[in-house]
């Protein structure tokens, strides 16, 4: 056996288990869209975006649950967003050198890493036990505590990745750090921070397990977040865990149309992150 | 004793006219890096004093001190006097958006701000003073012109500072540090990122902009330094070895260290 013959049969054998790992994970994900695509697009109907949420046996659609989502999510995002996007930039621009701003990273790290059913218990203690009941509050309060740490971490790289000339530039124009900041780092800045935040979103839109403890559900049509407020995850939950064909159907469909958006969302990352590596 | 004869032998009417930046006893660090030693320093008026040496001999932090834009850097630390139109501006209490305004800065690599070309020269002026529309243009229209870069973006003010090419970007910042209308201007190596065509352009630039400013350059090209400076500094491991008019130390250079550095023995 030849030197050469020895690394062209190492080099296959590695690139043989390097290509069947690949598949392997692949087959998964594959597998897991076509199940939701095929089931779900035969439960796709205009009746979805027009009718609530069925009793058993009758047919229906998910507005209240979409509806209820989407308000739970924007409010989500626009509580932890302002909250995130201050708390990186003092990590990145401020905190740079203290002990402060090392211990608030490692916090915010294991947050970040913190399983969302605790999050949910947290804020089932925190607001729904003083409340007395559920509601849509308290399930936007869950989400942007998750929301959070992933735009507070996105935030920080981004701007860390804005080298430091620019900020001298700035300062040596006699700007205050304010100004610095807010008019030519985030600027800089501005597609990795977006880019975070429709992470985050992604993230959020498909969390069942705070929203069991917290917005629950609501069979009707509901705007008010200061009630249990229809959504989603938990109406897929609940219908694909009953017996009934109908709720099944609408379950599936509603996976689907949860894929489709994070789906969406990650191109739109995609597009972001492109436009700020140019 | 050397350095006496030195101060003697320096009485060229640059060094005698009141200067506009006197550096007296300055000391610098990073963290526990002493980086200048006791620097004596006068900056005349009007002129372009040069300042030359190895790398690492200390030049850029001397720039970075006059400005105090190392304070952004909380290790970095300076001691003794820069003394500017007779206060010293390295008081604490001097007020340090005035001292930046009147000393504006140039980088070695072009940092356009990720804006239009308009806005970026915009930026501090709106800052520091309220114009209407039309007066704010008027300025903007100015600093590019004194930055010689009005008639190659005359047409395209809202386009994105980024499409410039690397001697426009340079001759940008230039133009955004002349909007504000400052006093002393610091150039940090500013053509080293540059092809000789903009470098050539850039130092026609400087030559005209030091009838109305104080200009301080670092610079590694020695020959830049005879063309465009009237005043030379030559640094070695953070100390100020010997300073004459541009063209005493590159002809007749009193210091031996002077004379090995420029004619390239070392640096």
């Amino acid at each position: 056996m030849t030197v050469l013959f020895r690394r062209r049969l190492a080099d296959f054998v590695a690139l043989l288990f390097a290509g069947a790992a690949t598949l392997f994970g692949l087959t998964w994900l594959v597998w897991i869209l076509w199940t939701t695509v095929s089931h779900g697009a035969a439960a796709l109907s205009p009746a979805l975006f027009t009718e609530m949420t069925p009793p058993p046996g009758a047919s229906g659609g998910l507005l209240n649950a979409f509806y209820g989502s989407a308000v739970m999510v924007a409010l989500a995002v626009l509580i932890g967003t302002p909250v995130g996007i201050a708390a990186g930039t003092y990590l990145a621009e401020h905190g740079r050198h203290s002990r402060l701003a090392a211990a608030v990273g490692f916090i915010n790290d294991v947050l970040l890493s913190a399983p969302s059913i605790v999050i949910g218990l947290f804020v089932y203690e925190l607001v729904v036990r003083p409340m007395g009941h559920f509601s849509g509050l308290a399930g936007a309060l869950a989400l942007a505590v998750i929301l959070l740490p992933i735009v507070v971490r996105t935030t920080d790289e981004a701007l860390r990745l804005v080298p430091n000339p620019m900020r001298e530039a700035a300062f040596a124009l006699g700007l205050p750090a304010w100004r610095v900041t807010s008019r030519v780092i985030y600027k800089a800045a501005l597609s990795g921070i977006v880019t975070g935040i429709l992470l985050g979103l992604a993230r959020i839109a498909g969390e069942t397990a705070p929203l069991l403890f917290t917005a629950l559900n609501n069979q009707f049509w509901s705007a008010d977040i200061t009630g249990p407020l229809a959504n989603v995850p938990v109406v897929i939950f609940q219908y694909a865990m009953s017996p009934y064909d109908e709720w099944h159907a609408l379950a599936w469909a509603g996976a689907l149309a949860l894929t489709l958006f994070v789906l969406g969302l990650n191109l739109a990352v995609r597009f972001f992150a492109r436009k700020g590596s140019k | 004793m050397i350095d006496l004869m030195d101060r003697r032998a320096d009485e060229s009417a640059l060094a005698v006219s009141p200067p506009k930046i006197e550096v007296r006893g300055l000391d610098f660090f990073y963290g526990k890096v002493q980086a200048l030693k006791a620097v004596d320093l006068a900056v005349p008026a009007n002129a372009v004093t040069a300042i030359i040496g190895p790398s690492g001999c200390g030049k850029s932090t001397l720039l970075r001190t006059i400005n105090r834009i190392y304070e952004i850097y909380p290790d970095q630390r300076a001691a003794g006097e820069i003394v500017v139109d007779g206060a010293n501006v390295l008081k604490p209490r001097f007020p340090l958006s005035a001292l930046r305004r009147s000393v504006g800065m140039v980088f070695q690599k072009p940092t356009p701000f990720a804006t239009s070309i308009r806005k970026n020269v915009a930026f501090a002026l709106s800052y520091y003073e309220r114009l209407s529309k039309a007066e704010l243009a008027d300025r903007v229209e100015d600093a590019l012109r004194q930055a010689a870069l009005w008639d190659e973006v005359a047409d395209k003010l809202d386009a994105s500072a980024l499409s410039l090419s690397g001697g426009q970007q340079q001759r940008l910042c230039i133009a955004r540090t002349l909007a504000v209308r400052p006093e002393i201007i610091l150039l940090d190596e500013p053509t080293s990122a540059l092809d000789p065509i903009s470098t050539a352009r850039i130092e026609e630039l400087i030559d005209e902009l030091r009838q109305r400013f104080t200009i301080v350059i670092v610079t590694h090209n020695m020959q830049q330094a005879a063309r465009v400076s009237q005043r030379t500094a030559f640094f070695h491991l953070g100390e100020l070895i010997e300073v004459g008019d541009t063209s005493q130390i590159f002809t007749n250079p009193h210091v031996q260290r002077t004379q090995d550095y420029i004619t390239g023995r070392y640096g």
